[in-house]
C-alpha cells in the first residue's frame, strides 16, 4: 500500500470532524501506545462475513494471539471461526517463500472447507518483505474459481480505525457490485419490498437478532450487512440498495459515501441503542425510500414497540433512575449510548472525548448538559480519579478497562466487540437495564470493601505512584 | 521413544501456536514492578494484551514502541530510546524487558544497542534494569519465547559469583511456562515444608494470582521476583529447575554462579512428585514432613481409585512441548494412551516421551489424529473447544489461552495434591461419557414393554469399565 493511499484514507471528506483542526489520527508515541493496529481493525470490520476463509498471511503472532476472540454471532456458517494463518517460518521470511506458501494455504483452504471466498490479510512481515499478495491472490482467483480477496491492512501502516477503512476499501474494490441481488420473495401480504443496507454493525452476542425482525416486518430486506452475520454474496450485492444505514461508528464512512458517489444510495448515520435512537433510525429509513405508506406503517410500528418496551424498562427504570455513569467508549460515538441510558433515567457525568472535534463537544453539551465533564486522558488512573471526583456509581467502557475498574472495586459494564450480552433495540434495552443493575446492586461491593475485621487498617482508595 | 512428525501443511488451521514475544512478555510479568515493552507495531501489544486480559482477568501492563510506516522503513531505534525513556520517566519500574516481534526482527533491528545508546544518553535512569531478548514470531512458541526471556534475565540479571551456598537455606527455582499461577504457590509451599526458601524465577504465583490489593492501580506488575532476589540467586544452595525449555538459562545460571542443580522435566504424578521430594529431603538435610507424606498417600489412593476409568482412556492432548511432556507422561503412568499428541514447535525433550509419535502442528492436526483414533477426551487449551464439540468428546483445559474458563490460571496441576485433583477431573470426564449397554429385545419376548430404556442412578465410581 503506498503512502498516498493511506493518506486518502485518513482524509475521510464525509466525516464532520474533518474540516476542524483536527486531522486522520495522531502519530501513536513509543511507550505511551494503546490500542489495535491497522490489521486488527481490518479483521474486526470483516471476519464476522461467516462464509469466508480468512486466511491472515503472516508468522504466528497476528492469527495466534487474536484468532477466535470475537464476540459476533452467525445464524448459519461458522467458518469465520476457524482460524487460519501462514505461520509463516524464518526461513521462508529470509528465503522469500512467503508468496509460495501462502498460494499453497488459499488451495488447502478451498480443498479443505470450499469457502464462498477467501479473505487474506496482509501483516508487517509480509508487507516489509514484500509479498505481492494482490498478485497470489488474482492467481489463485484464477487457478480455483474461488474469488481470493486481498485485504492490505499491516499493522504498521496505522490504527484499528484505518484498517477499518482498509478493509471497508477492499470491500468496495473487490466485492461490492460483482453479483446482482435475486428479486425478493413477493410477501404474503402484497406489501412492497425495499432493498437497504447496514453498514458498521457487527451483530455482538446476536444483538442485531432483536431489531432484524422489524425489518421483516416493514419490508425492508437488509440486502447485507456489513459485516455482522453476513455472507459472501450478500456483501456482493451491496450496490442495489435503496438507502444505507452507517450504523453507530464512522469507521466504514468511506464504504457509504463511495456508494453515494458511484451507485448514488443515499445514507445516513444511526444507532440502535436506546429506544429513541432506534425509533430515528426506523423513521429515517421511511423517510430516505420516501413511501407515505411505510411512513405510516413505520409510525404504528414505532408505536407498538415504544409501548412494549416502556412496560418491560418500567420496573428497572426504578431500581436505576438517578444513578451516575461514567461513560468512556474511546471510538465508539458515545451518545447512541447516552441516549439508550437517559432512558432509562440514568445521568451521564462524564464521556470520554479523546476522537471528538468541537462539533461533538456540542452536541454533548446539548445532550447531557454543561456539567458534564469531558475526559480527554483514557488512562486508568484517569478514568478511575473522574469516577471519584464525579461520584459515579458504574463505569461503562470496553473491556480493556474492566479488570481496572474491578481491581478498584467499582461496578462495570463492557461495551466492546468482546462482549457477550447483545443491547442493540427495544428488547435490548432491558439486557441493558438488567446488566446494569446486576452490577451496580451487586452485594459484592459492598464486601470488597470492608476491611477484614482484625484490621484497623484504612479503606482503599489510594493509587499508586507508579 | 517418539518419533517427530512435521505438519506439511501450508496452511495453520485452528493454531495451537502462540508467539514468542507473548511468551517472553509472560515472563516479565512474573518479575516484581516489572514491565514488558514489545518492539513493534502497536498491535503486537494489543493483540498480547488482550490475551493475557481473557486468561488471567486482570489488567496486564504491556508497552509498545509503536513502529509505524515512517520508523519501519527509516529504523526504529529511536522509538526503542523513547519508550525506553518515557517509561522509565513516568512509571519507575524496577525491570523493563524489552522483546521484539516479527516486525523488528525483519526490519533488523540491534536492539542491544538501542539498549546501550539509552543508557549513554538518559544516565539518570541507570538505575532502571533493561533485559532485552530477541524473539521472533516466525520461529518458537510461547514456551520458546518465555525460556529466552529467563535466559536473558539471568544474562542481564544475575552477577558472576564464587558464593554458592551462602544463603544454605535459600533454593532457587527456575519455573517453565508451563506452571500456572496455582502451581507455582503449590511448589513455594512444598520447598518452604522443608524449612527452605525459595526464589522462584519468575514468580507468577506472586503477580498473577489474581489478588485484590489496596491500590487500585499500577502500571507496573504487583508482586514477582523482586530485582534484588534475583541478583542474589548465586548465594543459595541448590537451583530446582523445572521444565526441559529452561535447560540452556539452567546451564548459563550454574555457569555464572556454580549453584548445583538438580533437574524436572515435570511436577505431576507419583514420579514427578517423588523424585522433587527426595531433592528437597536431600538439600534441607530434613526428613520428609508428615503432611507431605499423607499427600503422597493420598495421590495414591486417587490412583488406586481412578484407574478404572483412566486405565486404556483414549486421550488426545495438544500443548507447548513442556506441558505435553509432563501431561504425557502422567497419564502413560496411569495406563491411559496417548492416541494423539500436538505440540505447536520441535523442542528435543519431545523425542524422549514414552509416546509412538508427536505431531509438530495445529488443533486442526490434533482433531484429525482424534478422530482417527476414536479419542475420548481431549486435553488442550480453550480453543480447542470447537474442536472437541466437533469430536463429541469433553475438554480438560489446559495451556494458553484459557478464556472461556473462570480460574483457569488459579488451578493447581503440580505435587501430590494438583495431581490428585487432575485424576479426580479426568475420570470424572470419562464416567459423565460413559455409555450404557444397548439393550437387546430378543424377538422371542413379546408382550413385554419395550418403550422407555431404564432410568438409572449413574454407576458408583470405581464400577464401571
Amino acid at each position: 500500500m503506498k503512502a498516498s493511499e493511506i493518506q486518502a484514507l485518513l482524509d475521510e471528506p464525509a466525516c464532520d470532524h474533518n474540516h476542524k483542526e483536527k486531522s486522520g489520527c495522531a502519530r501513536p508515541k513509543p511507550g505511551a501506545t494503546a490500542g489495535g493496529c491497522s490489521f486488527d481493525g481490518a479483521q474486526i470490520a470483516l471476519l464476522p462475513i461467516a462464509d469466508v476463509a480468512h486466511i491472515v498471511h503472516g508468522p504466528i503472532a497476528c492469527a495466534g494471539s487474536s484468532w477466535d476472540n470475537r464476540g459476533t454471532r452467525s445464524s448459519g456458517p461458522t467458518l469465520f471461526r476457524i482460524g487460519m494463518t501462514t505461520d509463516l517460518s524464518e526461513t521462508d521470511v529470509v528465503m522469500g517463500r512467503g508468496e509460495k506458501r501462502l498460494f499453497h494455504a488459499i488451495r488447502q483452504a478451498i480443498d479443505s472447507y470450499a469457502p464462498a471466498a477467501v479473505f487474506v490479510y496482509n501483516t508487517c512481515v509480509t508487507a516489509l518483505i514484500g509479498d505481492d499478495v494482490d498478485a497470489v491472490c488474482r492467481a489463485a482467483t484464477e487457478h480455483w474459481g474461488v474469488p481470493v480477496v486481498p485485504v492490505d491492512a499491516a499493522g504498521f501502516y496505522g490504527t484499528k480505525n484505518l484498517g477499518n477503512r482498509l478493509a471497508g476499501e477492499a470491500m468496495f474494490k473487490h466485492v461490492i457490485g460483482t453479483r446482482e441481488p435475486a428479486p425478493p420473495p413477493p410477501r404474503s401480504d402484497g406489501r412492497p419490498t425495499w432493498d437497504i443496507n447496514l453498514i458498521g454493525e457487527y451483530n455482538i452476542a446476536g444483538e442485531f437478532w432483536h431489531v432484524a425482525p422489524l425489518f421483516d416486518e416493514l419490508g425492508l430486506r437488509i440486502l447485507c450487512t456489513l459485516s455482522g452475520d453476513s455472507r459472501f454474496a450478500e456483501v456482493q450485492t451491496m450496490h442495489r440498495a435503496r438507502v444505507n444505514m452507517v450504523v453507530c461508528a464512522k469507521a466504514l464512512l468511506n464504504v457509504a459515501r463511495k456508494m453515494q458517489q458511484n451507485f448514488g444510495i443515499p445514507f445516513f448515520e444511526g444507532s440502535f441503542y436506546g429506544v429513541a435512537d432506534m425509533s430515528a433510525a426506523l423513521r429515517d429509513f421511511a423517510r430516505l425510500i420516501g413511501d407515505p405508506d411505510l411512513a405510516a406503517r413505520t409510525e404504528v410500528v414505532i408505536a407498538r414497540e415504544e409501548a412494549r418496551s416502556h412496560a418491560a424498562l418500567e420496573p428497572w427504570r426504578e431500581r436505576l433512575a438517578g444513578k451516575r455513569v461514567l461513560l468512556y467508549t474511546g471510538g465508539v460515538k458515545s451518545w447512541s449510548i447516552v441516549s439508550a441510558l437517559q432512558d432509562l433515567g440514568m445521568k451521564v457525568v462524564a464521556t470520554g472525548t479523546k476522537k471528538s472535534t468541537e462539533e461533538d463537544k456540542a452536541r454533548i453539551r446539548e445532550l447531557m448538559g454543561d456539567e458534564t465533564k469531558m475526559i480527554d486522558d483514557g488512562s486508568p488512573k484517569a478514568l478511575l480519579s473522574t469516577y471519584r471526583e464525579y461520584k459515579a456509581d458504574i463505569l461503562i467502557a470496553g473491556g480493556r478497562n474492566l479488570y481496572t475498574a474491578l481491581k478498584a472495586r467499582i461496578p462495570f459494564l463492557d461495551i466492546n466487540q468482546e462482549r457477550e450480552f447483545g443491547y442493540a433495540g427495544y428488547d435490548g434495552m432491558v439486557e441493558l437495564a438488567r446488566q446494569l443493575a446486576l452490577s451496580m446492586e451487586s452485594p459484592v461491593w459492598e464486601a470488597v470493601r470492608r476491611p477484614a475485621p482484625w484490621a484497623a487498617q484504612q479503606g482503599p482508595g489510594s493509587v499508586l505512584t507508579a | 521413544m517418539a518419533e517427530i512428525i512435521h505438519s506439511k501443511k501450508a496452511l495453520a488451521v485452528n493454531p495451537l501456536k502462540v508467539s514468542q514475544p507473548v511468551g517472553a512478555s509472560l515472563a516479565f510479568l512474573g518479575l516484581a514492578k516489572s514491565l514488558p515493552l514489545m518492539h513493534g507495531s502497536q498491535g503486537c501489544t494489543a493483540f498480547g494484551k488482550v490475551f493475557f486480559v481473557r486468561h488471567f482477568r486482570e489488567p496486564i501492563p504491556l508497552q509498545t514502541t509503536a513502529m509505524d510506516q515512517v520508523s519501519t522503513i527509516m529504523g526504529a531505534d529511536d522509538n526503542i530510546i523513547e519508550a525506553l525513556r518515557t517509561l522509565s520517566d513516568k512509571s519507575k519500574p524496577d525491570i523493563i524487558g524489552l522483546v521484539t516481534t516479527g516486525l523488528s526482527e525483519t526490519q533488523g533491528t540491534d536492539i542491544h544497542r538501542a539498549v546501550k545508546d539509552f543508557r549513554a544518553q538518559y544516565p539518570q535512569f541507570a538505575e532502571v534494569g533493561v533485559v532485552a531478548v530477541n524473539t521472533p514470531d516466525y520461529l518458537g512458541c510461547l514456551e520458546s519465547g518465555y525460556a529466552l526471556a529467563i535466559e536473558a534475565i539471568v544474562n542481564t540479571l544475575v552477577p558472576e559469583t564464587q558464593c554458592a551456598g551462602r544463603r544454605p537455606k535459600q533454593v532457587n527455582v527456575l519455573a517453565s511456562a508451563m506452571l500456572t499461577p496455582g502451581d507455582i504457590e503449590a511448589i513455594r509451599d512444598w520447598v518452604e515444608a522443608f524449612g527452605l526458601r525459595a526464589v522462584i524465577l519468575p514468580d507468577l504465583g506472586d503477580s498473577l494470582d489474581g489478588h485484590l490489593v489496596e491500590a487500585e492501580y499500577s502500571a507496573l506488575t504487583l508482586g514477582g521476583t523482586p530485582r534484588v532476589e534475583i541478583a542474589a540467586m548465586g548465594e543459595s544452595t541448590a537451583t530446582l529447575v523445572l521444565g526441559p525449555s529452561l535447560a540452556k538459562a539452567a546451564d548459563l545460571l550454574k555457569a555464572k554462579t556454580g549453584v548445583p542443580d538438580f533437574r524436572f522435566a515435570g511436577l505431576m504424578g507419583l514420579d514427578d512428585c517423588d523424585a522433587f521430594t527426595q531433592a528437597l529431603a536431600e538439600i534441607s538435610g530434613q526428613p520428609v514432613p508428615a503432611k507431605v507424606e499423607r499427600h503422597r498417600a493420598q495421590l495414591q489412593d486417587a490412583m488406586v481409585d481412578s484407574h478404572f476409568m483412566l486405565g486404556f482412556a483414549r486421550i488426545a492432548l495438544a500443548a507447548d512441548p513442556d506441558l505435553l511432556g509432563m501431561q504425557a507422561r502422567f497419564l502413560a503412568g496411569m495406563g491411559a494412551e496417548v492416541v494423539a499428541a500436538v505440540a505447536p514447535h520441535r523442542h528435543e525433550s519431545l523425542a524422549a516421551l514414552p509416546l509412538a509419535r508427536v505431531l509438530v502442528g495445529d488443533l486442526e492436526d490434533m482433531e484429525l489424529a482424534a478422530r482417527a483414533s476414536d479419542a475420548q477426551l481431549v486435553i488442550a487449551n480453550s480453543h480447542a473447544a470447537g474442536s472437541a464439540a466437533r469430536l463429541g468428546v469433553p475438554l480438560l483445559r489446559a495451556g494458553f489461552p484459557q478464556y472461556d474458563l473462570v480460574g483457569g490460571y488459579a488451578r493447581t496441576w503440580v505435587g501430590y495434591r494438583g495431581s490428585r485433583q487432575a485424576l479426580f477431573d479426568i475420570a470424572n470426564l470419562m464416567l459423565g461419557q460413559h455409555h450404557e449397554l444397548e439393550a437387546f429385545h430378543s424377538i422371542y419376548r413379546t408382550g413385554v414393554s419395550v418403550g422407555h430404556p431404564d432410568v438409572r442412578t449413574p454407576p458408583a465410581a470405581g464400577l464401571v469399565h
